[in-house]
């Protein structure tokens, strides 16, 4: 298995709270799903607020990976790849 | 209806205390400081700004806890805990949220923790929690973790079996709320579904039944089904357990346990205004006071005051005459309403009632609701109010 590599990724300011107010932060992870997990554990809580318990990206929460719009979190990241959390407009 | 009887009219504390308001609302919560004599408020806050609060309630045994139910339009529900009156808030380790489903199975998950209840006296750290959609959950930690009842979920497939169609949704969610623990019996418990009924369970949450007999559904062709009622508020008074009040969509009950036929008491209302309301609030000392705040449930449901002009009606009799009080609120052109859980009582003698509402309003009362004065204005839409003797 590879080693899982470290991303940058981006996040809004509904989630600045959790990050010490950080809008770019570093997480690693193969997938979304490990990424969500290694920042959960760098910034306990995250996790909850942007993804619900049956693991679905909450509705007005939008994730980019490379540049595209992803709603799975089985989502493969690939070394160099930037990971933005974003909150979308619908959400007011 | 059965003879009313007087029963544990209790005298107040001697000792005046200060009085505070936990202001929940749609945009953030607020602290309305008081004082002992009830005249001067400051606002405290916001706190959450931006975020929709749906309750915030002091822990009655030690005194200092308080708990936030909270959520944005973007992040997902969490529930917040202070131990000191919110200057600082920390976020629960694991929020009211479903277990995973199974593989393949679409599970649901939590939108919002609607209502907050402290446990039983001698349950210290014990919360219960009601969410959007239906269920309830619990926690042994003063809030840090919540788990489901999975008793009162098995309570509602079951019944979903028989009637799937009598669980609906009101326009903010299928709420969970009003969540009552007798003080002589910690296993005692009961919980109300919008829609769905009220609920009892004898055993601390692990089986339930649905207790709706005499309360009307308008809005199904079976107009008294044994569940999928709309209470909108149930309290139990504290004078005496045994006796429940409701303000239900259909109209205003009261319920003398161990009996389980809810009466109707709304229909001594004036049918000018009618017995449509959210909130109901029982006296602390008289079992057979209560307050209502009707709205306008006529035509296509306006959910306005009625006619435009804010009243509050109380009964001294359990429901068999009511007297209107509007002292001191809009005489007219006065729209606003007040949701379920946003008007709330003092233990105080007189006893002192509060109302948040829809118009970002809390206005107070000083002689068991006869007149009132508006405290606090240009607040976003109040959600929920809790009193606290401080």
């Amino acid at each position: 298995m590879s080693p899982a590599p470290t991303v940058k990724v981006y996040v809004s300011s509904h989630v600045r709270s959790y990050t010490a107010g950080r809008s770019e932060i570093e997480a690693e992870g193969r997938t979304l799903t490990e990424l969500m997990g290694d920042l959960d554990r760098r910034y306990p809580g995250i996790r909850f607020r942007v993804v619900d318990e049956q693991d679905r990206i909450r509705q007005h929460m939008n994730f980019f990976v490379g540049g595209e719009l992803v709603r799975d979190l089985a989502h493969p990241i690939a070394p160099g790849d930037e990971v933005h959390i974003l909150g979308a407009l619908s959400g007011g | 209806m059965a003879p009313s009887v007087r029963r544990n009219k209790q005298k107040p504390a001697a000792r005046a205390r200060r009085v505070d308001l936990l202001v929940a609302t749609q945009k953030g919560a607020f602290i309305l400081k008081g004082e002992p004599a009830r005249r001067a408020w400051k606002v405290e806050g916001p706190h959450f700004l931006g975020c929709e609060t749906n309750h915030v309630v002091l822990d009655p045994r030690d005194g200092k806890t308080l708990l936030a139910a909270v959520v944005t339009g973007h992040l997902g529900p969490t529930v917040f805990r202070s131990t000191d009156s919110g200057r600082t808030w920390a976020e629960a380790r694991q929020p009211p949220a479903f277990p995973k489903a199974s593989e393949g199975q679409k599970g649901p998950a939590v939108k919002r923790t609607f209502h907050l209840a402290p446990g039983h006296a001698g349950q210290p750290g014990v919360w219960w929690a009601g969410t959007v959609p239906h269920a309830l959950f619990r926690s042994a930690d003063g809030g840090a973790s919540w788990d489901l009842v999975r008793g009162f979920s098995r309570c509602l497939e079951a019944l979903k079996e028989k009637k799937p169609d009598y669980f609906g949704e009101t326009p903010g969610g299928a709420i969970a709320h009003s969540i009552l623990v007798d003080p002589r019996d910690a296993k005692h418990v009961y919980v109300s579904l919008s829609t769905g009924g009220f609920f009892e369970s004898r055993d601390g949450g692990e089986t339930w039944r649905p207790m709706n007999a005499g309360v009307l559904a308008d809005f199904f062709p079976e107009k008294y089904p044994e569940f999928g009622q709309d209470p909108h508020c149930v309290v139990l008074s504290p004078a005496d357990p045994d006796r429940l009040y409701q303000q239900n969509h259909c109209g205003v009950y009261r319920l003398d346990r161990p009996g389980e036929r809810w009466e109707r008491i709304g229909e001594h209302m004036p049918p000018r205004v009618g017995d449509i309301g959210f909130p109901i609030v029982a006296h602390p000392r008289d079992v057979d006071s209560v307050w209502v705040f009707p709205m306008d449930g006529t035509a296509v449901w306006p959910r306005t005051s009625p006619g435009g002009k804010p009243a509050v009606f109380r009964s001294r009799n359990g429901g068999r005459t009511w007297t209107r009080h509007a002292k001191g609120l809009p005489p007219a052109q006065g729209w606003f309403t007040v949701f379920r859980q946003a008007m709330k009582s003092d233990a105080r003698d007189p006893v002192g009632l509060y109302l948040g509402t829809t118009a970002g309003e809390i206005w107070a009362s000083r002689d068991e609701g006869e007149s009132w004065k508006r405290v606090a204005a240009h607040l976003p839409r109040v959600l929920a109010l809790e009193v606290v003797a401080r």
